[in-house]
């Protein structure tokens, strides 16, 4: 409308060459950009996928496996359903295994079982820290944790866990497990193989589980 | 008394440094952008607190779906200068007696994601364009099996053609155990006894880790 009478306009007047403006609008490009900065940025931060390393054991049938002090074992059995199962010790006597625990992988199932049984190694851990700290107080982040690592594996009171899946679980139990080994910092840990006693025992346990709730 | 005139301002403001400024970072973005390519299968990895970033380049891995199925792939898929993903193709066609013509190599080559099929079936595969016929060929997955284990045999040509391949699993949530018992075995069985497991970063438990 503004255009048609600015015509009209010039008409009668002077003939002026038609202003334009140089100045083109760029809100609407301006939108368009933030947007696709936006989706770009997203897409780059969220693509890069973690990893988590873990080694096993060589196989060499000459290497026989280390022995493994009774009291610090604790089994873990990784049953179906997400269910967790540990047992101390080891099975001396198939005919009457130890029973079996039955826990998650929730805050208070499994990790605070482990907690517990590493809170000696969380101690020295601990002290060893403040220890270096105080005779090397200018020591980098970097090198103290280095050398709580290396302090680490030279631990010998934690407990060692070995890691048993039931045929049942999923891959997900076993990555929930490994990374339970991280965050309770269990230094020593092995995931073998599920022996027969041990599967029953699991089947024990779950046909117990499972009378328990049907009566309700 | 003159009114005092306040001095009054454009309501426009200059965007050419700002679109400029875009400009360069959309560029950027996009070029160093990387594309996920979409797994011949779903797979939700599993969470974890590690946050190690996978390694981008001399990686192969394994793949696990919630079917048992097993993929490979080399490389993230990407074509590397190097051409390891041709020269591995070449030596799996060696031991069964097949023989790919360079074009099949270059096509496979640029295939840019995982693949799960019998080796028998490698031609057909390379040769077709339609994603269904793809998608058929792959319903079975890579065999695994004791009597014809070619894993085992991708496994082993990958390592012997990249000395410096560093192996990678990739599981879903839901795989079963005994399949994944299978694929530890086979890479053990190949002297492989240090790999990554693909994970997603889970922040929530890192806050309940205080010590």
């Amino acid at each position: 409308m503004g255009e048609i009478i600015q015509e009209e306009k010039q008409k009668g007047g002077k003939k002026r060459p038609k202003h334009h403006s140089t100045r083109i609008d760029m809100t609407p490009m301006v939108d368009l950009m933030c947007l696709l900065i936006t989706f770009f940025m997203l897409t780059t931060a969220f693509s890069k996928s973690k990893v988590m390393e873990i080694a096993l054991p060589e196989r060499d049938p000459k290497v026989k496996p280390p022995p493994v002090s009774k009291a610090r074992t604790v089994n873990i059995i990784l049953g179906p359903e997400n269910k967790v199962f540990w047992y101390p010790g080891m099975v001396e006597n198939p005919k009457s295994p130890p029973p079996l625990q039955e826990t998650d992988f929730s805050d208070q199932g499994i990790r605070k079982m482990l907690l517990e049984r590493n809170k000696f190694l969380f101690k020295k851990v601990a002290a060893f820290r403040e220890k270096t700290i105080k005779e090397n107080p200018t020591m980098s982040r970097d090198s103290l944790l280095a050398n709580i690592k290396r302090f680490n594996k030279l631990d010998d009171s934690g407990p060692i866990v070995l890691i048993k899946a039931y045929k049942d679980s999923r891959y997900a139990n076993v990555v929930d497990i490994i990374d339970e080994m991280a965050i309770c910092n269990i230094i020593r840990y092995a995931i073998v193989d599920i022996n027969y006693v041990e599967e029953d025992m699991v089947k024990a346990a779950m046909a117990a589980s499972t009378k328990s709730t049907k009566p309700q | 008394m003159p009114k005092i005139k306040l001095p009054t301002k454009s309501p426009h403001i200059d965007m050419t440094p700002m679109v400029d400024l875009f400009s360069v970072v959309l560029t950027f973005l996009m070029l160093t952008t990387t594309m996920r390519q979409p797994e011949p299968a779903p797979i939700d990895t599993p969470f974890s607190i590690s946050d190690k970033t996978a390694p981008e380049a001399n990686i192969m891995t394994v793949l696990l779906s919630k079917d048992s199925r097993v993929f490979f792939n080399i490389d993230n898929g990407k074509d590397t200068a190097y051409h390891f993903k041709g020269k591995i193709l070449t030596e799996m066609g060696k031991r069964y007696d097949m023989t790919f013509t360079p074009e099949e190599v270059k096509q496979f080559e640029a295939y840019p994601s995982s693949f799960g099929l019998p080796i028998q079936k490698m031609h057909e595969f390379i040769k077709t364009k339609d994603a269904k016929v793809k998608e058929a060929l792959q319903a079975k997955g890579i065999p695994i099996d004791s009597t014809d284990n070619q894993l085992a045999l991708w496994i082993l040509f990958a390592r012997q053609v990249n000395k410096d391949i560093a192996a990678c699993i990739k599981g879903d949530n839901d795989a079963p155990y005994p399949i994944v018992k299978k694929v530890l075995d086979i890479l053990q069985d190949k002297n492989v006894n240090r790999f990554n497991l693909i994970t997603n970063l889970e922040v929530t438990k890192v806050t309940t880790q205080s010590e």
